[in-house]
């Protein structure tokens, strides 16, 4: 009956006794608890783990993951993306249509859809959206997603009070339709619509916007039920939702926990149906404790490590050296290792699931090779120094691979490689801002809308306020600059394939491995759980057990 | 004693007024910016920055900081978090799951502290004393999350006695497992506490001459002898109760018990100034409050020693 239990270092041989004569059996994936077996309950409620969201909820203010997972069962937007290939999926728009040059969209949306208090979605309740959101005194932290749309700079100043309370380049045509007008061409502008900050308001929220975000009303798949602060957020299935993803269950309560190992061990015992991430301390067991439930996926982030440009070492460095030091690096081995396959190794500066990701976009560079790894070193002139070190966070599970690098790399070419260790995150990131990195950083990126132009444009472009190492490339910025402006969004991929290439040769960063989700499900669940390509379930998917 | 009293809530204001402003110039001396950090490894819009920082009133001298925050505070304004919601709410959640979760590990440690280091004291020297003296090394020499998994492995997944986790943070029941888990140590060193005074007062001249009084060993133990033990033990207890209060980072993670240890670790993270400076002035009045009370319990315990 009982499955294989892991043997705790800590059970003594008394403990080992008492657990014998227990019969447990919660972790058994057979008989009844067959994860394929039962039948779906339409009504059934899901537990799922959420920590406190930091903001209120309100859509453009959900920075971090915990509100943004919340404020997507409430909000339904205008696109989706669908998981594994990234394409664009419609959800209350009709249809998104650009001019020749991408410059304007014209915004169709279906009509007849409702808020969750009756009140009717149209064009209006999404322009006033994000003309508050985009408002720079409204405090939203994700106010400069709406910085492509033409007046944007006069609703967010870079300095001093908003010279209007409108963007210019957003009007009205009817009920259910309108226009907005960028600033330039942006051929993947459609794509950049399915994230959380583009969701229509009700006028409610414009009377108490922090009310609101106590108590948000949405036009979601689910309706906002309770939020009882650091204890659980409820939501229910909202019967007049007409999108696509109807909920296929009865809603779900996030429950807060407070750390990985307490949510990991409430799940063991069925009391939560879904957690985040399995805890590092049971990353090598999770999948013999939890059997058949316990969750592999890979989702479209990427970690690097970055050369800070503006230090003497790596200020007129030979790109040879980096690739070098970039083949030095045994990826299969650590992922498979240090990482417990926690994470794949990377070929490509895009992560997979991103429309535009190219197998095999790097080759030679990303492939364990010490004698080619010590040649191109030398070729390059050497490291200035003959030592480099990786800085990381030391409040997050980094120290293990960034030691594993760095061996590797020591062993293959004989440069010596310390890992240089923050205490926590707000640290490194304050040296990475000021540019105090001392040779190299430990860089990640989660996807924000699944186009390969994100991976790119967006933290090496010379002007792109994610680029914290200094990289510029003149060839790069050109090709990312023509490709924004292309006819269609497959040219843009394509041409931003061929500034990949730029990247390949020039290697701004060198990256590691793709990231993957180590979770699981409980026994209520029926089948498993779906995820979408930024790592998180999708909600309305998931059925639950009828008991 | 009224006057000792208010001498001592007087020399109180220094030492708080000291005390905040240390957590708070050091708040702000650790690297990082908590606006900035909300975008994680993204990049931040420097205007919605600027923007919020003056929200929050972090552009301002930090003198100026410092003042609003004390002229606010005794308004009884403990200021906003960068989520928008008041301190003091934030607080009022944490403060009383502690507090309870403090009564919980305190009863256990007064209950079982207490009665083995009385029963060892008594035995002094034989089979029972060298048992506990055993079995409080054990448990002193654990770490506090070793304890906490082990009590949780046991208790919760082999057993299924308790529930593994805390739901409902108010739930006293359930704070029993982590209540345990928080009393073990200082109950180790209770008993070893109150084992050397039992044994010490055992010899003690008022012993004797209540033995020779004829009065019964029940009264001689209840009253004369637990009582004239327990000055050094209240001592233990009073600044153990601070200890609770604040220390119990570990166990409420463990546990996952919504009180102010976790409060306070999320607020360092996240650099919120004024959620650590507000923790830490309740901490600072409760620990102060607790000496008195202490100080003053002495008088009752030993009618030897007085206030003027």
């Amino acid at each position: 009956m009982r499955g294989a239990q892991s043997a705790k270092w800590v059970a003594l041989a008394a403990v080992v006794a008492l657990a014998a004569t227990a019969c447990g059996g919660n972790d058994s994936d057979s008989g009844s608890n067959d994860m394929n077996k039962g039948t779906a309950d339409p009504n059934g409620i899901l537990t799922a783990q959420l920590s406190e969201p930091q903001n209120p909820l309100q859509p453009a203010n959900a920075k971090e993951s915990q509100g943004s997972r919340v404020l997507k069962q409430i909000f339904a937007g205008l696109v989706d993306y669908e998981p594994g290939t990234g394409k664009l999926v419609y959800v209350n728009a009709e249809s998104v249509t650009p001019n020749k040059d991408s410059s304007v969209w014209t915004v169709k949306l279906k009509p007849g859809w409702k808020f969750h208090n009756g009140e009717t979605v149209t064009a209006k309740s999404y322009v006033d959206s994000w003309n508050w959101s985009a408002n720079v005194e409204n405090n939203q932290t994700n106010s400069s997603w709406f910085q492509d749309i033409k007046g944007y700079s006069d609703v967010h100043p870079d300095k001093g009070k908003p010279k209007a309370d409108k963007m210019s380049g957003l009007k009205v045509v009817n009920d259910n339709e309108f226009k907005i007008e960028l600033n330039s061409s942006v051929s993947y502008f459609a794509y950049k619509l399915g994230y959380d900050v583009w969701a229509p308001l009700p006028t409610g929220f414009f009377k108490d916007p922090k009310g609101f975000g106590e108590k948000p009303v949405g036009n979601g798949p689910y309706k906002f039920i309770s939020w009882d602060h650091k204890k659980m957020i409820k939501v229910r299935k909202f019967d007049g939702y007409q999108g696509p993803n109807k909920a296929k269950n009865g809603g779900i309560d996030f429950k807060n926990y407070t750390t990985a190992d307490a949510a990991y061990s409430d799940l063991r015992s069925n009391n939560l149906d879904w957690i985040e991430q399995v805890p590092t301390t049971a990353l090598t067991n999770y999948k013999t404790d939890l059997g058949k439930r316990a969750i592999d996926e890979e989702y479209s982030a990427v970690q690097s490590i970055v050369p800070a440009f503006y230090t003497k070492q790596f200020k007129d460095i030979d790109p040879k050296v980096i690739q070098g030091l970039s083949m030095a690096i045994d990826r299969d081995t650590i992922t498979k290792t240090v990482l417990h396959g926690s994470r794949t190794p990377a070929d490509s500066y895009v992560a997979r699931g991103v429309l535009g990701y190219k197998a095999g976009a790097l080759k030679e560079q990303v492939t364990y090779d010490p004698a080619k790894a010590k040649s191109l070193i030398k070729e390059g002139g050497g490291v200035p120094g003959n030592k480099i070190s990786i800085q990381y966070n030391a409040d997050q599970d980094h120290k293990p691979w960034v030691d594993a690098v760095c061996n590797s790399i020591r062993k293959a070419t004989g440069v010596d490689c310390v890992g240089d260790s923050k205490p926590d995150f707000q640290a490194d990131l304050n040296a990475r801002d000021k540019h105090q990195v001392k040779s190299m950083y430990r860089g990640g990126w989660v996807l924000d809308y699944p186009v390969n132009s994100n991976f790119m444009r967006d933290l090496y472009g010379s002007k792109a306020a994610g680029n914290t190492s200094g990289y510029a490339n003149k060839q790069f910025d050109e090709l990312a600059a023509k490709a924004d402006k292309a006819a269609t969004l497959d040219e843009t991929v394509k041409l931003y394939q061929q500034a990949e290439q730029v990247l390949a040769k020039d290697m701004p960063a060198i990256p590691l491995w793709f990231y993957k989700v180590n979770s699981g499900q409980s026994n209520k669940v029926l089948g498993k759980i779906p995820y979408g390509q930024d790592g998180d379930p999708i909600f309305t998917d998931v059925q639950v057990k009828k008991k | 004693m009224g006057r000792y009293v208010a001498r001592r809530l007087l020399q109180m204001i220094p030492v708080f007024i000291g005390t905040t402003l240390i957590i708070f110039l050091m708040v702000h001396v650790l690297p990082g910016d908590p606006i900035r950090a909300m975008w994680g490894d993204k990049a931040a819009d420097p205007a919605q920055v600027a923007s919020l920082r003056h929200e929050f009133g972090l552009d301002q001298p930090l003198w100026k900081q410092y003042i609003d925050y004390m002229v606010d505070l005794f308004k009884g304004d403990f200021g906003k978090t960068f989520g928008g919601r008041p301190v003091s709410e934030e607080m009022g959640m944490a403060f009383p799951v502690t507090l309870r979760l403090a009564a919980v590990a305190l009863t256990i440690e007064i209950i079982i502290g207490i009665g083995l280091g009385a029963w060892a004291g008594l035995k002094a020297g034989r089979a029972a004393d060298t048992g506990v003296l055993i079995f409080t090394l054990i448990v002193i020499s654990m770490p506090v999350f070793v304890l906490g998994y082990l009590a949780r492995f046991i208790f919760a997944d082999e057993l299924g006695w308790l529930p593994p986790n805390v739901q409902d943070s108010m739930n006293l029941q359930q704070l029993l497992l982590p209540g345990f888990v928080l009393a073990m140590l200082s109950m180790a060193y209770v008993a070893r506490l109150t084992r050397t005074t039992f044994a010490e007062n055992l010899r003690a001249d008022y012993m004797r001459t209540a033995l020779a009084k004829g009065l019964p060993r029940r009264r001689i133990v209840g009253v004369h002898l637990l009582r004239n033990s327990l000055i050094p033990v209240v001592t233990f207890l009073g600044t153990d109760v601070g200890a609770l209060v604040g220390g119990a980072v570990v166990t409420e993670g463990i546990f996952n018990v919504q009180g102010v240890g976790n409060l306070l670790f999320k607020a360092l993270g996240q650099r919120e100034g004024t959620t650590i400076v507000g923790v830490v002035t309740i901490f600072v009045l409760v620990i102060l409050l607790i000496n008195l009370l202490v100080d003053l319990l002495y008088a009752v315990l030993d009618p030897r020693i007085r206030y003027a």
